[in-house]
């Protein structure tokens, strides 16, 4: 059962030399050729390159390498199909990416290395992360472990499932309105998006730059917070990343003689605008359940009013097509990927991206274009842009009060392939939680708090935090993570 | 939205689209410009326009050369290269 340890339990039997890094890979690549027929989180995995970092990394231990030098030295970790690894295929999941082989490691990538990750694997996800539901990918639509026939939620559905469904000691995705946190709740694992300007962004396939954010994949808040340590911090080459310093996140979990109250002390804020119904049933018990243990374990929880919260999903699908159109001109049949030829450079173009792109893509840039275009820019992006103000100011104002907010991470737990795929607007209201972080550009995590009655599937609760802000929500969800036993249930193909 | 001209933003957009594409996308972003439409309901007077979530400004390096790519790499994913460039249909007559 080595395949179902946290990264903390294996890094110990490592360090105790009780197994190795290589025996901790072919667990993975075992647990894969068992369930990923069935899951198909996996778009590819190079083995005989894993095993090369595999027996390096158990060369490394041997020679007195140590966990507190290397935090993620032997352990298997997976990436979203979006992040750039030297020598690896990136695609995202599109047919206009095929064959392309990245000719160089974006910064997490080489971060995950000096902390001596073992890197495996290209993960399944919604067309150039456009989705809720992988079911956008260009390949085909990953399934949830807990019900294969539902979707795992996305856009980053291949690293939730593949972490639900144990394939994986952890997973790196993308988060631009929700596409960590989603697909995390409705596999039941923890999915951490942290404040936009923590983690560099460079070698992460630009989808929309003002709200993109790479975060981890995790069996629970602990190793959430080893892998954040590892990834965060300045990098010179992303000019959005801060130069603020990166604590201990780990050692921040604990606090240190709080007994059965560790949240004494701590404000959390229940959403006035949220209770508006529309959320599922048990989803909806789940996170009361959720939020009744929190004040059990010390916090005090307090009405906050988010007033622009109802505008949040309009003011999204205008900032984040119109970006996305931006940076999608980039795949134009000239420089990599797929090329359709025609007479000229337009027709080279048009017809290039006509075929390379799938529906969604499509559908979002000729939003976005259309937003952007003369005589339209006032009217829908500039008004955005300033009614996203009024939403950061909404949650600034909140955290003056709070020191995080607790909401559902998902109105409903995982859906049916096929029920939301033919009205794009119902998709786009599957993150109405969680599009707000990201304008706001704060720090957020869903962890597992529950499941829905019948059939029975995993709920998560979303914590926000204030910029900056991953250590309070990190302890506030290690505490309630201590007081229940959710995020150790296993999935049944896990 | 009366004036949301399928064919005129997929040209802008150059995207090629077959007849069933623009008439099943022209629907689909009729919808989708309706529920944005309701921003119009938020007064912005006076309101300062956030470009960026963390608000960060100027951010420069020295105007200096610095490794990367070569040239090699830079073409190896080129869909059709020679002589160190991308090759493209005829531009100018």
């Amino acid at each position: 059962m080595l395949h179902r340890l946290t990264i903390s339990q294996l890094t110990g039997q490592l360090a105790r030399r009780e197994v190795s890094s290589r025996d901790a890979l072919e667990a993975c690549l075992a647990q894969i050729d068992r369930v990923d027929p069935q899951v198909k989180a996996f778009l590819s995995a190079d083995r005989a390159d894993a095993r090369a970092q595999a027996d390096a990394a158990d060369h490394a231990l041997a020679a007195g390498t140590t966990h507190a030098q290397k935090p993620l030295l032997g352990v298997p970790i997976a990436l979203k199909d979006v992040l750039c690894h030297r020598g690896q295929p990136v695609g995202c999941s599109s047919r206009i990416l095929e064959g392309f082989v990245s000719p160089y490691d974006g910064t997490v990538v080489e971060r995950l290395k000096t902390a001596g990750a073992v890197l495996f694997g290209r993960l399944n996800m919604d067309e150039f992360a456009m989705g809720s539901s992988t079911e956008n990918s260009a390949y085909w639509t990953t399934l949830n472990p807990w019900d294969t026939t539902r979707i795992p939620g996305g856009s980053s559905g291949g690293c939730a499932a593949a972490v639900a469904a144990n394939e994986a000691f952890a997973t790196i995705g993308s988060d631009t309105g929700g596409s960590i946190r989603q697909p995390a709740a409705l596999c039941g694992c923890v999915g951490l998006k942290p404040t936009y300007g923590r983690v560099s962004r460079y070698g992460l396939v630009a989808f929309a730059s003002s709200l993109d954010q790479i975060g981890p994949f995790t069996k629970d808040t602990r190793d959430a917070a080893t892998l954040l340590g590892a990834i965060s911090g300045h990098d010179r080459r992303d000019s959005t990343s801060l130069v603020e310093p990166v604590p201990d996140y780990v050692a921040a979990l604990e606090s240190p003689g709080a007994g059965s109250t560790p949240l004494k002390g701590l404000r959390i804020g229940v959403v006035k605008e949220f209770q508006i119904g529309g959320v599922e049933a048990g989803v909806d018990a789940a996170v009361k359940t959720g939020i009744a243990r929190l004040r059990e374990l010390g916090a005090e929880i307090v009405e906050v009013s988010l007033p622009h919260s109802d505008y949040a999903a309009a003011t999204y699908y205008i900032i984040a097509p119109a970006e996305a159109s931006a940076n999608l001109a980039r795949f134009d049949g000239v420089r990599y990927g797929r090329r359709v030829d025609g007479a000229d450079p337009f027709e080279l173009n048009s017809r290039t991206r006509g075929a390379g792109f799938g529906p969604e893509v499509k559908r979002r840039i000729i939003l976005g274009t259309y937003v952007l275009s003369s005589g339209y820019y006032d009217a829908y992006y500039l008004r955005a842009q300033k009614v996203r103000t009024l939403i950061r100011d909404d949650f600034l104002k909140a955290f003056e009060k709070v020191d995080a907010i607790v909401s559902p991470t998902a109105p409903t737990a995982a859906f049916k392939v096929g029920e939301k795929s033919s009205d794009p607007l119902q998709m786009y209201l599957s993150d109405i939680f969680t599009i707000s972080c990201n304008l706001a550009g704060i720090c957020g995590l869903s962890v597992p708090c529950g499941f829905t009655g019948t059939p029975r599937l995993p709920v998560g609760m979303q914590l926000l935090g204030r910029p900056l802000g991953e250590g309070t929500i990190l302890k506030i969800a290690h505490a309630y993570e201590q007081s229940t036993d959710w995020h150790r249930q296993v999935a049944p193909l896990g | 939205m009366s004036d949301f001209n399928i064919h005129y933003v997929a040209k802008l957009a150059r995207i090629a689209l077959t007849p069933e594409e623009e008439r099943t996308l022209g629907i689909q972003l009729d919808g989708i410009l309706g529920y944005i439409a309701k921003l119009k309901e938020v007064d912005v007077s006076g309101v300062e326009p956030t470009a960026h979530a963390f608000p960060l400004f100027n951010v420069t390096r020295p105007d200096v050369v610095e490794p990367s790519l070569s040239t090699e790499e830079a073409l190896r994913n080129a869909p059709a290269k020679a002589a160190g460039l991308f090759v493209v249909p005829k531009i100018v007559e």
